[in-house]
């Protein structure tokens, strides 16, 4: 391991961390009797159903297909009957299909390894490696929840040089990349290692920061005891969000994506460290992306009440906090995700998803906001973003209905980490409206491409004739 | 579900608010205030007094009666330009001009702009400016008056800078710097111990409240310049150390040019203005009819933070 602590070169901030969870080891939730799993679970288009009501199914078969190039199998985390196909509200109260499935045993479909055997052999086919990541819907779990197979077949003449695995988990309150970096160490391993093959042999860093020695210590052992080739741990400050693609790579790389660029522009392929495990479970296991581990925290619940859940997806999020005791008196704000950059549930009945990674109880003290005052141009919200923005700027644009000033004060660049509004005296919902400016300046600028690409096609079939 | 809060996120805020960044500043003036109560005495407790009260109730008066919105008394934004002013004037000054002095503060610099956060020059230096051409007798009455410590057996004296002003360097040949670092009697309440006002300043960037490039910039240039003309003829002009101690160098550069309002945002656009002070004030001291300008450069460079604004921006990630 590398002693020197790196990080981010622009702006973040430093949120007491509060990884109240830390120290609870993975638990297993039981079975409900109904799960509902969403076709929308991964960037993209949504998932096409290809089982009918009154289907048996069983754990890990394929109930739907891709429904485009970004967009991901969708395996039944259960086994049992297929009670019906219908749109259902996610946790922001959006519509969208589910699979509803009666939960009957727990039958697992043919050919998945459930042993805990360690399998360290690396396949060497790589086009089989990518097709069995695809067909075990593997997503990236580190928010985006795009498609890894696609992820790690970079376009032709594009080459990954540095395979960066995230273990940066720079959320506050978040624990289970912790866990299973602690718990599931030399599985995370030998996943980075499939993916270095499949990227054609690149390096790889596992990047964690410091604050989680434990883990540093745990991964560099396993690491030195697996001997692959070319992965190495690399200790980071902390510092939020360390854990953002851009952040991390530039970290770790020193090299800055451009603006609207993709990673594998400057050579590098970011994974979670939860991706890396299910990756390792797809080729070496067999086993469709079905479960996930998730953090039932919040600094309204007693330490005691705190835990890290392994759960399969479509488990509804009320009977996870029923199960762990119900939602606590203080809550003021329940939370999927961290708080920095998590959605607030609006919809309790929502079910997990590949991606989820929490339940965050928030008391009103910890959450609620501040009534906005006037700006007073200290700037902090300019020192805090990580993308170099200036946020009071963008904000006063935005009022201003100003979109040329807005594009070319970046406004389509945010990240949407939150480090403004997290760090404004006053209050200002910068981040809000950062956003909308975000859309409108990215509407602009696609509605350009269009016309462009039309008037290339007007010029070019005028040439033809 | 309907009794738990929907919204964006982030979901929590940092420790700061408007209120506690006026807090520390106000905790950083406190040892450059109590060393000019114990050499000032009551006239300076007045003073302090009259101008705080004025301040926080102008604005109050203002926001409930005549623009019918709610109190920014709160945020004691007014209580910190209160204080300012108070160290910007002579003890001696009576209560009555610096309740003037309050009224050009808060009422024509700060609200008529729309209050905190819009006003384009510095509240505090306006008032002093103000007060400086309307009464220039109060404003330049040097007389020390009885302070809690006998600090000094002179009873009037003009400050070090209008000494050399009148009667040229020979008539400051027997002041020690060291005086002039601990205990500057003999000016403005505020410029009378460097330490203490470091101190401050110290505990300002310390704390994250402001950064240290405008106050370290405004040094340099002062340094720079003064140790030019200082070398080139020193029988003419005064030395660097001297310029920096005395005349409110450092406490413009520490707590007026680092009002957050009326100093550019991005680090470049302060060094910029720094230099701009800097230029200014060594300009008005070894040319100018005033003997120090610190107020004067800093109220001219307040002019230029919407051009620094414009031309200086923070770094992008990903466009270089």
């Amino acid at each position: 391991m590398s002693n020197s602590k790196v990080t981010f070169r622009i702006g973040g901030v430093h949120p007491n961390d509060s990884k109240l969870a830390r120290n609870c080891a993975i638990e297993v939730l039981p079975l409900p009797q109904t799960v509902y799993i969403s076709m929308a679970q991964h960037l993209g288009a949504p998932a096409k159903p290809v089982v009918a009501v009154g289907d048996q199914v069983k754990v890990g078969q394929v109930i739907a297909e891709p429904g485009g190039f970004i967009s991901a199998f969708v395996h039944s985390s259960v086994s049992g009957t297929v009670k019906s196909i219908a749109p259902r509200k996610d946790i922001a109260g959006n519509m969208v299909p589910h699979i509803e499935i009666a939960v009957e045993g727990d039958e697992w479909a043919e050919g998945i390894d459930l042993s805990d055997t360690l399998v360290t052999a690396i396949p060497s086919d790589r086009a089989a490696v990518l097709e069995k990541i695809k067909a075990c819907g593997v997503v990236g779990l580190g928010g985006a929840t795009f498609p890894t197979h696609v992820k790690l077949n970079p376009a032709p003449g594009s080459k990954a040089e540095c395979l960066i695995l995230n273990g940066a988990e720079c959320e506050p309150y978040l624990t289970s990349d912790f866990r299973i970096l602690l718990e599931r160490t030399k599985e995370i391993v030998v996943g980075a290692a499939i993916m270095q093959m499949v990227l054609g042999g690149c390096r790889c860093v596992i990047g964690i920061e410091e604050i989680k020695p434990e883990a540093i210590e745990a991964m560099t052992a396993a690491v030195a005891e697996l001997g692959y080739k070319d992965i190495e741990v690399l200790s980071l400050k902390k510092r939020y969000p360390q854990g953002g693609e851009k952040q991390l790579i530039d970290a770790v790389m020193r090299r800055q994506v451009k603006s609207g660029g993709l990673p594998i522009s400057v050579g590098a392929v970011v994974q979670n460290v939860a991706t890396s495990l299910a990756v390792y479970e797809a080729v070496q296991k067999n086993k469709p992306l079905i479960t996930n581990t998730m953090t039932i925290t919040g600094d309204c619940l007693p330490v005691e009440r705190q835990h890290n859940y392994l759960f399969r997806i479509g488990m509804p999020l009320s009977y996870i906090a029923e199960y762990a005791g119900g939602i606590p008196e203080a809550a003021a704000k329940l939370i999927s995700g961290g708080p920095m950059m998590g959605r607030a549930i609006a919809n309790l009945d929502a079910t997990t998803v590949k991606g989820s990674s929490s339940i965050l109880y928030l008391s009103e003290a910890a959450t609620k906001r501040k009534p906005e005052s006037a700006c007073i141009r200290c700037g902090r919200c300019a020192d805090a973003c990580p993308m170099g923005l200036e946020p009071f700027l963008l904000n006063r644009l935005y009022k201003a209905g100003d979109i040329e000033g807005l594009e070319a004060g970046s406004a389509q660049d945010c990240i949407a980490c939150g480090c403004c509004l997290y760090s404004c005296p006053a209050n200002i919902p910068l981040l809000d409206n950062v956003n909308q400016a975000k859309g409108q300046v990215m509407g602009v600028i696609r509605a350009r491409a269009a016309a462009a690409k039309a008037a290339a096609e007007a010029a070019k079939a005028a040439e033809n004739k | 579900m309907d009794k738990y809060l929907v919204s964006p996120n982030p979901h929590i805020h940092a420790a700061v608010s408007t209120q506690s960044l006026m807090r520390d500043v106000i905790i950083a003036l406190l040892p450059a205030v109590l060393v000019s109560i114990l050499f000032y005495g009551w006239s300076e407790i007045l003073v302090l007094a009259v101008s705080v009260a004025s301040c926080v109730l102008l604005e109050y008066a203002i926001t409930r009666w005549m623009l019918k919105t709610p109190s920014t008394i709160g945020d004691l934004s007014a209580v910190v330009t209160g204080l300012l002013l108070a160290m910007n004037l002579p003890s001696t000054t009576p209560w009555w001009v610096v309740l003037v002095g309050a009224i050009v503060a808060i009422g024509v610099a700060k609200m008529t702009f729309g209050g905190i956060g819009q006003n384009v020059f510095n509240p505090a230096i306006t008032a002093r400016v103000f007060l400086l051409i309307s009464f220039p007798t109060y404003m330049t009455d040097w007389t020390i008056p009885q302070g809690f410590i006998h600090a000094n057996d002179a009873v009037s004296g003009a400050t070090l800078l209008g000494m050399v002003s009148e009667g040229g360097l020979g008539s400051i040949a027997d002041v020690s710097y060291l005086r002039t670092l601990f205990l500057n009697i003999g000016g403005s309440a505020g410029e009378i111990s460097a330490i203490a006002l470091l101190i401050g300043f110290a505990y300002l960037v310390i704390r994250r409240v402001i950064k240290p490039w405008i106050t370290l910039s405004i040094f340099a240039t002062v340094i720079v310049i003064s140790g030019i003309f200082c070398l080139a003829d020193p029988s003419q002009f005064t030395d660097p150390v001297f310029n920096l101690l005395t005349g409110g160098i450092i406490l413009g550069a520490c707590f007026m040019a680092t009002d957050y309002v009326t100093s550019p945002m991005s680090d470049l656009g302060g060094v910029i203005y720094g230099i701009g002070i800097g230029v200014i004030v060594m300009m008005i001291r070894y040319f100018g009819s005033y003997p120090e300008g610190m107020s004067f450069a800093i109220l001219l460079m307040n002019m230029t933070v919407p051009l620094l604004n414009n031309w200086f921006h923070s770094k992008k990630f990903g466009r270089a």
